[in-house]
C-alpha cells in the first residue's frame, strides 16, 4: 500500500513536472536512462564487484536499435528497445561467462578493456557503423502512434518511468530472493558458498546477466530520446558515470540509483550553467564529500535512518 | 558397517616437505574421530585433501563408496562431505537466520531469482537448528557482531543443514576461551547426534579428545602414527613424547 502511494507520487511528480517545464522533459528521460544503467552497476555493487566497462552494454543496444531501425523502417519503437536490450542480454551472457572468473580490480579493468576494443571498432569501421560520427535513429511509431516530436518525447518519458519503476521493483525483489542473497555473499565470503555447494561463478554470472541488460535497456531508451548513438556512449567516461551515480545513490536499495542519477543530471547542468568549462571539478568536489560523509550513498541515509526508527521502538 | 571414508596411499609434498606419506585411512559411519597431532604434521592438509582444496601428487580418496578425488570443493559438498573451518566462514554482512537460510536453499538446490530467501526455505528447519546451536535469540543479529564462539556454532550449524554424512570440524574450539570450551563442544556434540552425522574433528585439547571423541589418530610428519581408541593412543609413549608434549 506503502510502495503504491509513493510510486503513484513518483509518476505524478515526474509527468507532472515535465508538462509545467517541458524544457524538463530530455532531462528527465536522460536522467532515468543514466539510473537504469547505474542500477546495473547497484547489482554488481552488491556482490562487491565494480565495471568500469558498462556503457558497453548501452552501446550495443543502442546500435541494434540504429541498425534495426534502418533495416526496417517502419518497426515500432518498443520492438527496438526490446531487440536492443535482448543484444546487450546476449553479449553480457558471453562476455560474462569469461570476466566472472575475476575479482575486484581484474574484473573491472577487464570490462573496460573489453568496452574499449568495442569503443575501438565502432570509431574505425565508418562504412558499417558511420566512424565516430554514429548513427542516426529515425524516430519510430509507438505501439502503433505515429507522433511528432514533442508528443513522442512525452510518450517515451511515460514509458521511462513505467520501465523504471518495474525495473526498480523486479531488481529489489531480486536482491531479496536466494539468489540474489548468495550475490550479496560473495561479497564476503565467497569460499564459504563453494563450501555450501553453490557456484559463486554461475551466480555472479546470472547477476551480470542482469546488470548488462539493464545498461541494454537505458542504451535503447537513450538512443530514442536522441534521435542518435555514437561511439561516445561506450566510452570509458560514460561507464565511469554510471559507477559515480551508482555511488552517489548506494546500494541500500535500487530506488537510489534513480535518486543518484536525477541528482547527477542536475548538478551537472547547474554546474555547467555556474562555472562552465569545469563543471567536472564541482561534481569531483561533491564525489568527495559524499564518500566522505555518506559512505553507503544516499539509500544508507535511508537506512540509517530507519535503524534509528527501529532502535527506538 | 561400511567404510565411509578410505583414503589409499595418499602423497603430498610442497618441496621438499612431505605433508601426506602414503596415508591408508578409513572411517565407518557413526565414529567421532579426533585427530591430533603437532603444528605442521598434517592434519589440516588431509583434511583439505579429502575435502577438495588440496589435490593429492598420488593416492586416492573414497567417499561413501565413490571415487571423489581431486574433485571440486563444492562438488564433494554435494556429495555429502562438509567441514567447518578453523576461522570461521559466515557471510560476515548477513544475519544468522540468514546464513542458516542460505544454508538450507543451497542444499536443496533451489536458488531462485524470483522468491524470497525466507520463502524459499522451511522456516521450521530453521528454527529448529537455531535451536540447537543456542542462537536463536540472536537470530536477527548480524554475524559481525557475534563472539568467536557463537561464530564457530554458527559456522557448524550451517555444514549441519547440509544434512551431510561426514562433517569434519577443523579445530572447533581454537579461539574460544577455556571456560566456553566444553560448552561450545556440548552444543556440537548434541547437534551431531541429533542429525546423526560422522564426524572428524581436528582438536588440540586433550580433555576434549578424552571426554567426546570415540577414536583417535595421531599424525606426526605426515603420517598417522597411532591409531585406535581415545584411551590407547593418548597413552601411547610415543603419541606422549611427540605428540602431546608430556
Amino acid at each position: 500500500m506503502r510502495s503504491l502511494l509513493l510510486n503513484t507520487a513518483a509518476v505524478v511528480v515526474i509527468i507532472g513536472l515535465a508538462m509545467a517545464f517541458p524544457w524538463l522533459k530530455l532531462p528527465l528521460i536522460l536522467s532515468l536512462c543514466y539510473g537504469l544503467a547505474a542500477l546495473g552497476i547497484v547489482v554488481l555493487l552488491k556482490a562487491g564487484q565494480i565495471s568500469f566497462g558498462h556503457a558497453m552494454y548501452a552501446c550495443i543496444s543502442g546500435y541494434v536499435v540504429a541498425f534495426v531501425g534502418h533495416r526496417f523502417p517502419g518497426m515500432d519503437g518498443v520492438l527496438l528497445i526490446a531487440l536492443g536490450t535482448l543484444a546487450s542480454v546476449v553479449a553480457g551472457m558471453l562476455i560474462g561467462a569469461f570476466v566472472v572468473r575475476y575479482r575486484e580490480i581484474f574484473f573491472g579493468m577487464l570490462n573496460l578493456a573489453i568496452s574499449m576494443v568495442l569503443f575501438t571498432v565502432l570509431g574505425k569501421f565508418y562504412a558499417v557503423t558511420g566512424g565516430t560520427d554514429g548513427l542516426r535513429i529515425n524516430r519510430p511509431t509507438l505501439l502503433g502512434f505515429e507522433l511528432t516530436r514533442d508528443p513522442f518525447e512525452i510518450a517515451l518519458l511515460v514509458l521511462v518511468v513505467a520501465i523504471s519503476l518495474a525495473a526498480i521493483w523486479g531488481v529489489q525483489r531480486y536482491f531479496l530472493s536466494s539468489s540474489g542473497q548468495a550475490l550479496a555473499a560473495i561479497k564476503t565470503n565467497e569460499t564459504r558458498l563453494e563450501y555450501l555447494g553453490v557456484s559463486a561463478k554461475k551466480v555472479l554470472w546470472k547477476g551480470y546477466v542482469l546488470s548488462a541488460s539493464l545498461c541494454g535497456l537505458s542504451g535503447s531508451l537513450f538512443g530514442l530520446s536522441q534521435g542518435l548513438v555514437t561511439p561516445e556512449m561506450g566510452y570509458w567516461l560514460r561507464s565511469g558515470e554510471f559507477v559515480f551515480i551508482a555511488i552517489l545513490g548506494g546500494a541500500g536499495h535500487a530506488v537510489g540509483a534513480f535518486v543518484g542519477a536525477i541528482l547527477y543530471e542536475f548538478l551537472k547542468m547547474y554546474a555547467a550553467a555556474l562555472v562552465s568549462g569545469s563543471w567536472q571539478l564541482v561534481l569531483g568536489a561533491i564525489l568527495i564529500v559524499i564518500i566522505y560523509f555518506l559512505p553507503k550513498g544516499i539509500t544508507g541515509l535511508m537506512n540509517r535512518r530507519k535503524r534509528l526508527i527501529g532502535g527506538a521502538a | 558397517m561400511t567404510a565411509l571414508l578410505q583414503t589409499h596411499d595418499l602423497t603430498l609434498a610442497f618441496g621438499g616437505l612431505v605433508v601426506a606419506n602414503g596415508i591408508n585411512f578409513s572411517l565407518e559411519q557413526g565414529e567421532r574421530l579426533a585427530v591430533i597431532g603437532q603444528n605442521g604434521a598434517g592434519k589440516t592438509t588431509f583434511i583439505n585433501i579429502c575435502s577438495g582444496l588440496l589435490k593429492p601428487r598420488k593416492g586416492r580418496v573414497i567417499f561413501a563408496g565413490r571415487d571423489i578425488t581431486a574433485q571440486s570443493p563444492r562438488k564433494i559438498v554435494r556429495q555429502g562431505m562438509a567441514r567447518s573451518f578453523q576461522l570461521p566462514q559466515l557471510f560476515l554482512e548477513h544475519t544468522v537466520r540468514e546464513c542458516l537460510q542460505l544454508s538450507a536453499v543451497a542444499r536443496a538446490e533451489s536458488l531462485s531469482s524470483w522468491s524470497s530467501l525466507a520463502g524459499g526455505s522451511n522456516a521450521v528447519e530453521i528454527d529448529r537448528m537455531l535451536d540447537l546451536i543456542s542462537l536463536r535469540d540472536r537470530q536477527h543479529e548480524l554475524c559481525i557482531n557475534l563472539p568467536e564462539g557463537q561464530r564457530k556454532l554458527l559456522d557448524v550449524g550451517m555444514s549441519l543443514l547440509l544434512q551431510p554424512k561426514l562433517l569434519i570440524l577443523d579445530e572447533p574450539t581454537s579461539g574460544v576461551s577455556t571456560e566456553e570450551k566444553h560448552g561450545v563442544m556440548e552444543i556440537l556434540m548434541r547437534a551431531l547426534d541429533d542429525q546423526k552425522v560422522t564426524a572428524i574433528f581436528v582438536e588440540h585439547d586433550v580433555d576434549i579428545v578424552k571426554r567426546y571423541a570415540t577414536r583417535v589418530a595421531a599424525w606426526i610428519s605426515g603420517a598417522i602414527a597411532a591409531d585406535g581408541s581415545p584411551a590407547s593412543v593418548l597413552s601411547n609413549p610415543l603419541i606422549q613424547r611427540e605428540v602431546l608434549g608430556e
